[in-house]
């Protein structure tokens, strides 16, 4: 009995983790390639969250749904790369963190604008619904099963396309020296949005599949975002495989925190109290997590030096 | 012989397969200027870091006063009297020249958590201030921004910010590049009287300059020491007129 | 000899003054209310402007100290209102309603949880530091959030404003005075902080970290210092805030609240001292101005906002006086 109740919250911290890390590898990249701090990278989420739930709520197919996340996100960050960001490379951390802060009040409000303050909702489709048998008798839902398979597949391609195409290399070498690839010839400021609109659809992408399982609403980027930037603390910045180290240990933290802390304060302290302080002690896990991960390596799991 | 005041024993540090010092041995002696040469890319500022403390060496040690400090930091290498100037200017560029050199005395003094007086009002920090800029020759341009000085009146700075730490040696990054004939010429007469305050390990590129100060060379290759002596010596070693004097006029 | 920006930063104290003091002889405590806000919030961002304009640290976690301040407000207010005590052991420890106390309790605590947070987050640097100071300030935000003993999401409200010997807090223009004063007086401390010894060696760490540790001193001492000193003052702006509302909830520990902080400092100019003074005016200007127009006011702030970091990095302060800068 428990420890099918630990396998599913196991599963439930996967889930967490790998859609932490669809929007952690969009940070990651972007930081990596660009040097660029991003903030409004959890507006892009929203982005995606929004175009899925208006398709689906328009044509009712899921699938076309989340085709839209992608292409909305693509292109709303592709457009804010193009605008604003690509005038910020340059500058200092002040200037990005300012900027992007000012992109964040405009994309919320806008889109309160457009579609009200109150929260739209995403079904999960017939298909996906409803629990799934796993081998040792684990009932789990299989939409959550499938988004860990998706964002566990991403994943995969990502690190293939990092490692085997030539956008891959291209990328990579501008990590290393971006002088360097504008002497081979290489469109910098195209590979750029290219990079930026990938990291943005990724994000876009988590939206739209965790505004299925929760609502979609203004401001709903925001705590994502700021778990994404814990797991690429946690991971290294500009490291991918830190980036997928850095979710599934925060996913898995944050999750199996919520649950067994208060359990196990219950084992020592009444009730009430245990659940209180089980569940104020888990809501700071994961930053004890970091700030013990930094007191060893200050420059994350995989990073090199900051 | 005089008293040794800096010694390195063994220095080896390697950047993935670059070996940039490998085995380097050298001392410097109160009231000598040391100098080491080489050809760029051969390692010198990289010994001077490690000296300095910004570089941990992979293997061997530094000696600085008669006490072992590879493991200390810059800071604390810098309060036991090592004063540094660098080869890339590293300066507060926004400050005045003036406020650059108090900085220094600042740091010579210590009391820096003080949080009321007007530090630009401090008798004691200014005449420290005053007097090393004066030395270099930078006293009418106390008042100017730093980053509107010549590159070459950015290397007097790092002199006189030097020089307010009064330190017991000094460790000179190539204090003449940039500085115009002239300019280097008078730093020369001044580094020459310099030694008797404190010794200097001097990496500089201005042959006439080293060969005109130096008590003693060393050469410096590959991040290897090929030969260390008088001028003279060095003037007649065949390994470094190959090595390095090879391509120059070894007069 | 008066230069344009001191000018400047002279007026515009003077205007904070007469502009409540005129809305008083007219009766307008609306626009009072205002003015002490704008002066709280720019005492927040004179705190902020300590760590951010004289010592480079980028700091997207200062909500942190204005919640705390806040929380010590509420608290102490909240227990002192309901005649229990905050605890008995290992002393007596009563609630309180004296604001004196309560800045007291804010500035001590708000320093303490500097201390830690920048003895962890300063070991690192550039974007580290950033993402480091949010991701602790929103750890606090969700530890308010799930600390239901003092109101958890809700918030804490308290019945009467906390009182100050001699002075009815309670009329506007008196709580005004009191916010005033402070302000002033933190601009007078940051002014002396910024010409002393130590912030000599912290601006200089800012523009060359070699060169400070090449002349024998500690980066990262004067950075915990200055950190220390910029969450205190913050945190005294916050138990002001929460006296001004009466009202204290996790939303000023949140993350927006340090980007808003943030704008004040920017708004009026970065490495100013008086630009959180210009910034927090023009915001509270803004907020007013705009606010009455449209409720998505907040897409003209971002606007706004991303015109001056694209195209006028002085802010407020360096379009009307010119690029030459308050500090060094
Ligand atoms: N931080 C570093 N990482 C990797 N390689 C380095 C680093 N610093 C120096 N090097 C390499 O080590 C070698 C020695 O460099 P160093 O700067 O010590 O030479 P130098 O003798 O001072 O040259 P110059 O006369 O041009 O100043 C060079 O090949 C340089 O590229
Ligand atoms: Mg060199």
């Amino acid at each position: 009995m428990t420890y099918i109740l630990v396998l599913e919250q196991i599963l439930n911290g996967l889930q967490l983790g790998v859609m932490l890390f669809l929007m952690a590898a969009g940070l990651t990249l972007v930081f990596g390639v660009m040097g660029l701090i991003n903030l409004a990278h959890g507006s892009l989420y929203m982005v995606g969250a929004f175009a899925a739930a208006a398709v689906a709520g328009w044509t009712g197919s899921f699938l076309l749904a989340l085709i839209a996340s992608l292409a909305a996100a693509a292109a709303a960050g592709a457009l804010m790369e193009l605008v604003v960001i690509r005038r910020l490379y340059r500058r200092d951390h002040l200037d990005q963190v300012l900027a992007t802060f000012a992109l964040i009040l405009i994309f919320s409000e806008g889109t309160r604008w457009l579609f009200g303050s109150f929260p739209l909702f995403l079904d999960v489709p017939a298909y996906l619904s409803g629990p799934v048998s796993l081998p040792g008798g684990i009932e789990y839902p299989l939409y959550r099963l499938t988004i860990i398979l998706i964002g566990l597949a991403i994943a995969a391609g990502l690190f293939l396309l990092i490692a085997k195409t030539r956008i891959g290399i291209q990328i990579r070498a501008g990590e290393a020296d971006r002088e360097m690839i504008a002497a081979l010839g290489v469109d910098i400021s195209k590979l750029y949005t290219l990079v930026f609109a990938l990291g943005a659809a990724l994000a876009g992408l988590a939206g739209a599949l965790v505004g299925a399982i929760q609502s979609v609403q203004v401001g709903m980027g925001e705590p994502v975002l700021i778990l994404a930037f814990v797991v690429i603390v946690i991971g290294g910045i500009g490291s991918i495989k830190g980036a997928l180290a850095g979710a599934l240990l925060v996913g898995l933290t944050d999750t199996l925190g919520g649950v067994f802390l208060p359990q196990l304060f219950a084992l020592f302290m009444e009730p009430a109290s245990a659940a209180s302080a089980g569940a104020s002690l888990a809501s700071m896990l994961i930053y004890i997590l970091m700030a013990a991960i930094l007191l060893v390596r200050p420059s994350g799991l995989y990073g090199g030096s900051a | 012989m005089a008293e040794v005041v800096l010694r390195t024993e063994n220095l080896c540090k390697s950047f993935g397969a670059l070996k940039a010092s490998s085995d380097v041995s050298l001392d410097l002696r109160a009231g000598e200027i040391h100098a080491l040469i080489g050809p760029n890319g051969a390692g010198k500022s990289t010994l001077i870091k490690q000296i300095a403390g910004n570089f941990r060496p992979d293997s061997g040690r530094v000696e600085l006063l008669g006490r072992d400090v590879t493991a200390l930091d810059t800071v604390a290498r810098a309060r036991m009297g090592l004063g540094r100037t660098f080869q890339i200017s590293a300066l507060a560029m926004e400050y005045t020249v003036l406020q650059n050199a108090v900085l220094g005395a600042l740091g010579g003094q210590g009391r820096v958590f003080r949080f009321f007086r007007n530090v630009m009002k401090d008798p004691a920090l200014l005449a420290v201030a005053r007097d090393a800029l004066e030395r270099v020759g930078l006293a009418d341009a106390a008042d100017r921004r730093t980053a509107d000085l010549s590159h070459g009146q950015r290397r007097q700075l790092e002199v006189a910010v030097a020089l307010t730490l009064k330190p017991k040696l000094f460790l000179m990054d190539e204090p003449m590049a940039g500085l115009g004939a002239d300019g280097s010429h008078r730093l020369t007469g001044f580094l020459d009287g310099l030694r008797q305050e404190a010794p200097i390990l001097l990496v500089e590129h201005d042959m006439d300059a080293v060969f005109a100060l130096a008590d003693r060379i060393s050469v410096l290759v590959y991040g290897q020491i090929i030969a260390t002596g008088t001028a003279a010596e060095i003037r007649a070693n065949a390994e470094v007129r190959r090595a390095y004097l090879g391509e120059e006029d070894a007069a | 000899m008066m230069t344009r920006e001191s000018l400047l930063n002279w007026a515009m104290i003077a205007a904070l003054l007469i502009v409540p003091l005129a809305a008083w002889s007219l009766d307008e405590p609306f626009i009072i209310t205002l003015a002490t806000k704008a002066a709280i919030l720019a005492l927040a961002g004179v705190g902020l402007n300590i760590a951010l304009g004289l010592g480079g640290l980028i700091s997207l976690g200062h909500a942190a100290f204005f919640g705390i301040g806040g929380y010590a407000m509420g608290i102490l207010a909240a227990h002192a209102q309901n005649y229990e005590p905050l605890f008995n052991w290992p002393f007596l420890f009563e609630g309180s309603n004296q604001m004196p106390l309560i800045w007291l309790v804010a500035v001590v605590l708000s320093a303490l949880a500097a201390l830690v947070i920048g003895a962890l987050s300063l070991r690192t640097s550039g974007v580290y530091f950033i993402m480091i100071t949010l991701a602790f300030g929103q750890m606090l935000y969700y530890f308010a959030i799930s600390w239901s003993a003092y109101g958890g999401e809700d918030g804490l409200s308290i019945w009467v404003r906390n009182e100050f010997p001699g002075l009815n807090t309670l009329d506007p223009i008196q709580f005004f005075a009191i916010a005033y004063v402070i302000l002033c007086l933190a601009l007078f401390f940051a002014a002396r902080l910024a010409a002393s010894p130590f912030g000599l060696a912290l601006a200089a760490a800012r523009q060359n970290e070699d060169r400070v540790e090449a002349v024998g001193l500690t980066p990262f001492k004067l950075r915990l210092a200055a950190f220390v000193i910029s969450g205190a003052i913050t945190g005294l702006a916050g138990a002001l805030f929460a006296d001004l509302n009466r009202f204290v909830s996790p939303t000023m520990l949140s993350w927006h609240t340090s980007g808003e902080i943030m704008i004040f400092v920017i708004l009026g100019g970065v490495g100013r001292l008086y630009g959180p003074v210009a910034g927090a005016a023009l915001y509270i200007l803004l907020e007013h101005l705009l606010g009455g127009i449209s409720d998505y006011w907040q897409i003209f702030l971002g606007v706004l906002l991303l015109l001056i970091v694209l195209f006028a990095r002085g802010g407020l302060i360096g379009a009307i006086a010119g690029r030459e800068k308050a500090h060094g």
